[in-house]
């Protein structure tokens, strides 16, 4: 996964498990994260991420495996003494002291001499941009400067590896469109690994250089943004990536690149085999489409030539200006969801109409079940 | 609002009650508090002109409460019991407050009642009690080896244990609800950050509580001071102001100079109240 | 922090707690307990027995002062619940947001000034030349003074002024966590105000008025300096048995005795009152 020349990595981890008495949380994970890079952990609540994280920052010490700081093992090293800064998810900003405070909080540990503090002070701040910020207590900062304040105060101590945990979850959702970028130019600025943990997949495609799904306390696929949506590894991460249509359904059988697909609910599909399990006639199988890859065309009009073609009436339309989609109901029941433009013209798409949904078969990811 | 609710009449009867009520609470306050300047020898109507005489006049027979050498001892040695009870008290929460707080341990739930007990046991049996088995144990020793431990025996030595025995569940109640809502996430950031742990303790977490420990130990102080019943039965030669008041309302009757004393602590009382309720809300949310 | 570090923290924190609860608290009690158990049969001869329980049953005077000090502070704990419960409400509820402080801490004033102090006050409002007696004669309602203190009333009025802000407090802040919401809905949802109070506001406001009752009672019941100065010679309060056994006849083994009954007995009337109102000493007591 490293496009680089240099097998620099800032952290390794190698078969690191978790056990909280008989449950498993985290189980013989093993990534290694190349300098300066942005990288994610991405999965639902529960799933074990967290507490990955808590092992790296020191917090916990991992049941079995090894973690590597700059390639040395810190399995040993407590958590004070460990060049890996965190961002909390409510920030943990210390309310008892100012902005300067904070950040000089981790330099004044560190025994940094006084006269230097106050310029590293400074600069951190000039870099997130606050630079007049310096005395204000922490609750007169509005959501974005405590989120810059967090990352500043860890920055200030130039960490190998900065670990944020879910750090935009507070904020509003204008402010958090916002702070994704940011962060990102964040990151840029500093030149240094970003370790990301989200449950929101948005959020982890366009920041990350590279995305690890987790799922049950292990990784389910890692690679890039467009790779994990594009090409899922497993089902699980074509589910939790992207929206998709899903059917759950048995294999009929294979013609060339092609499997023919009978859904639960009687839709006979042409799709693209994935993952790495065989499928076979009678394989069961679960079945999934994005929206954006489904061609809605009115039944009266000619329909783009593609390996599937289903009829149907449009149920409703759900109006999001250039993300606008239909739900389309075909004969056999159940619902079909498709991108579609809405011009806001008199030849747009209407709840009742009549149409004819075309993708082709290697947009139909099929996964044995 | 739930007011609303109710009709106007209803309403102006209950803040007619309300205002009754607070009526209620300031008369004694108020007759106990004016009779210090009024210029007589009795603490009652009629009104004979104002005075400062009860407190700072120093002859017989109006001595004024600053030249009276009892009440002043008194007040001497309750402000010694004090000081020491809220600060062994609010150490003792503290402690208290981490073990309940922070740890696990077994029969955690049980202990915890077990801490808010003495807070509803009788101050006259909390006083007999100790005095009984503090007198034991020195008697024991005298009997074993014949030496006389005078700090088992009624004073200043008993009397704070005895106020401390029950004033510190109050100061545990008020110290532990602080470090409840404490975020332990601001201690694991100080660690992060490169802290020690006795580092992240008196930079993080003390600070955090320091309000409620000035709180708690000015309720302390102020629960010290006006303690009289567990108090009595552990005095010896040193007594705190509410036994030399009691002793001389018991013995020559009430006299203004009493009054004057008693608006000296009401206004005292009522400044480090304040204090308390300053120190409670600093300029941070929680 | 090592295995090790964690024992030895958790040792240093559990041991401050231990010798206060273990010396000042749980030895001293079995100390009047054993006491309590022995009999005087000669000079520095004791034996074991009950004697000064007997004494207790035997002699009238006493379990009447037990019956009469229980019995009272009841009656006061019922009377400091009835005037404080409205109080609490206009505070927590009706009062506009700044006046709500202002009371509350108007409320708190007379609970930092010693029970001396207080009982001194209605001492001068109430004797025979005290304020009130006075003011009447001057309004000429009466020729000559009348005597208010030194009687069952006088005890009770003072007894109530000395606790009922220990049942105000908890109530205010229970009632405090009552959204208005609930009482509007249960307008709403057709209630009168007898059946809103009765079915939701008192339900809710439940663990603070049997904190509330607790605290006043055991108060109450142990209180000495109220009842002696307002009720006078015949006040007849069960602590001060206790005190004439321990410093006035110095037979520690009965004052002992008196004790242990009196715990006892309050320990018990609280045990019954946790009982019926479904509570527990933990969600009442310990949150005010």
């Amino acid at each position: 996964m490293t496009d680089q020349t240099t097998a620099a990595f800032d952290l390794d981890c190698e078969g690191v498990t978790k056990n909280f008495g008989t449950f498993r949380a985290v189980d013989g994970v093993s990534f290694s994260i190349p300098t300066g890079t942005f990288f994610s952990i991405l999965g639902p609540s529960g799933c074990g991420k967290t507490t990955l994280m808590r092992m790296i920052a020191g917090f916990e010490e991992p049941s079995a495996g090894d973690i590597r700081i700059k390639g040395k093992s810190v399995l040993s090293v407590p958590p004070n003494k460990r060049n890996v800064k965190m961002v909390f998810q409510h920030l943990a900003l210390f309310p008892m002291m100012d902005v300067h405070d904070n950040i000089a909080y981790g330099l004044r540990c560190a025994g940094v001499p006084k006269a230097e503090i106050g310029a590293r002070v400074a600069d951190v701040l000039e870099r997130v941009a606050l630079p007049d910020l310096a005395r204000r207590q922490i609750h007169q900062l509005s959501g974005g400067q405590k989120q810059r304040i967090a990352i500043a105060r860890c920055m200030a101590l130039n960490p190998d590896v900065l670990l944020l945990d879910e750090p935009l979850g507070a904020l509003d959702l204008k402010l958090r469109e916002a702070m994704k970028i940011e962060l990102k130019l964040l990151q840029h600025q500093f030149d240094t690994t970003f370790v990301y943990i989200t449950h929101d997949q948005s959020e982890a495609l366009v920041m990350s250089d590279y995305v690890a799904v987790m799922n049950a306390g292990r990784f389910e696929q890692i690679g890039r943004p467009e790779e994990l949506y594009h090409a899922p590894a497993t089902a699980f991460v074509a589910g939790f990536v992207g929206d998709s249509n899903r059917w759950s359904g048995t294999a009929r059988g294979t013609e060339g690149e092609t499997v023919h697909i009978e859904t639960e609910t009687g839709l006979a599909l042409g799709g693209s085999p994935r993952g790495t399990a065989p499928i076979a006639a009678g394989t069961a199988v679960e079945v999934f489409v994005r929206p954006e890859f489904i061609t809605v065309t009115r039944a009266t009009e000619p329909a783009p030539e593609a390996a599937n073609h289903h009829d149907g009436t449009i149920d409703s339309v759900l109006f999001n200006g250039a993300n606008s989609r239909v739900l389309v109901r075909p004969p056999a029941g159940g619902l079909i969801e498709a991108d579609v433009t809405l011009t806001g013209g008199t030849s747009d798409l209407r709840a009742g109409d009549a149409v004819r949904l075309s993708w082709d078969a290697a947009q139909t990811m099929v996964f044995a079940a | 609002m739930a007011r609303s609710m109710t009709s106007p009449a209803l309403l102006l009867g209950y803040r007619l009650y309300v205002g009754a009520f607070f009526v209620f609470l300031a008369a004694p306050l108020f007759a106990a508090g004016i009779f210090a300047f009024n210029d007589s020898l009795f603490p009652a109507l009629p009104w004979q002109g104002f005075t400062l005489d009860w407190f700072f006049n120093d002859t017989e027979p109006k001595l004024g409460m600053f030249h009276d050498r009892r009440l002043l001892s008194g007040l001497y040695y309750s402000f010694v019991i004090a000081l020491l009870v809220s600060l062994l008290s609010v150490f003792v929460g503290t402690t208290n407050a981490f073990l309940f707080v922070r740890r696990e341990f077994p029969f955690k739930n049980a202990l915890y009642i077990v801490m808010i007990v003495p807070l509803v046991i009788p101050g006259v049996i909390l006083g007999i009690s100790i005095l009984v088995f503090a007198s034991n144990i020195a008697n024991a020793v005298w009997d074993a080896w014949e030496v006389e431990i005078s700090l088992l025996r009624p004073g200043i030595v008993l009397v704070v244990l005895g106020q401390f025995s029950f004033i510190a569940t109050i100061t545990s109640l008020v110290i532990t609800a602080r470090l409840r809502k404490f975020d332990t996430s601001l201690e694991e950031a100080a660690l992060n950050l490169g802290a020690s742990r006795a580092r992240v303790l008196f930079t993080i977490t003390l600070p955090f509580l320091r309000p409620a420990m000035i709180a708690a130990g000015i309720v302390a102080f102020l629960v010290s001071f006006e303690n009289f019943n567990t108090t009595l039965f552990l005095v010896g030669s040193e007594s705190p102001l509410t036994i030399t008041m009691y002793d001389r309302m018991a013995k020559i009757g009430s006299t203004p100079v009493l009054n004057a004393v008693s608006f000296f602590l009401m206004v005292g009382s009522g400044l480090l109240a304040l204090l308390s309720v300053v120190a409670q809300r600093p300029g941070q949310p929680d | 922090m090592s295995r090790d570090a964690r024992r030895l923290s958790l040792i240093l924190l559990f041991a401050p707690f231990a010798l206060w609860i273990l010396l000042l608290i749980a030895l001293p009690h079995l100390g009047i307990l054993a006491l309590s158990m022995r009999e005087k049969v000669a000079p520095r001869v004791y034996e074991f027995g009950f004697g000064n329980y007997a004494e207790f049953i035997t002699e009238p005077i006493y379990w009447n002062t037990l019956l009469r000090t229980g019995s009272m502070s009841l009656l006061v704990t019922f009377l400091a619940l009835i005037i404080g419960f409205p109080i609490a409400y206009y505070i927590a509820k009706i009062a506009g947001k700044r006046a709500r402080g202002a009371l509350f801490l108007m409320c708190l004033i007379p609970l930092w000034v010693s029970d001396l102090i207080r009982a001194f006050g209605w001492i001068l409002l109430l004797r025979e030349s005290g304020v009130i007696s006075r003011s009447l004669q001057w309004m000429g309602l009466t020729q000559s003074g009348i005597e208010f203190l030194y009687n069952d009333a006088a005890v009770i009025v003072g007894l109530v002024y000395t606790v009922i802000l220990f049942m105000i407090v908890p109530l205010v802040s229970t009632l405090d966590g009552m959204g208005d919401d609930m009482i509007e809905a249960g307008y709403n949802l057709g209630g009168n105000s007898l059946t809103v109070l009765r079915r939701i506001i008192v339900p809710y406001a439940m663990p603070g008025i049997v904190a509330g009752c607790i605290v006043v009672f055991m108060m109450t019941a142990g209180s000495y300096l109220t009842p002696i100065l307002l009720g006078g010679k015949n006040s007849s309060w069960f602590t001060e048995q206790i005190y004439n056994q321990f410093i006035s006849r110095f037979n520690w083994e009965g004052g002992a005795a008196f004790g242990v009954l009196l715990l006892l007995f309050t320990s018990g009337v609280v045990w019954i009152g946790l009982r019926l109102s479904g509570q527990s000493l933990a969600n009442t007591v310990a949150r005010s």
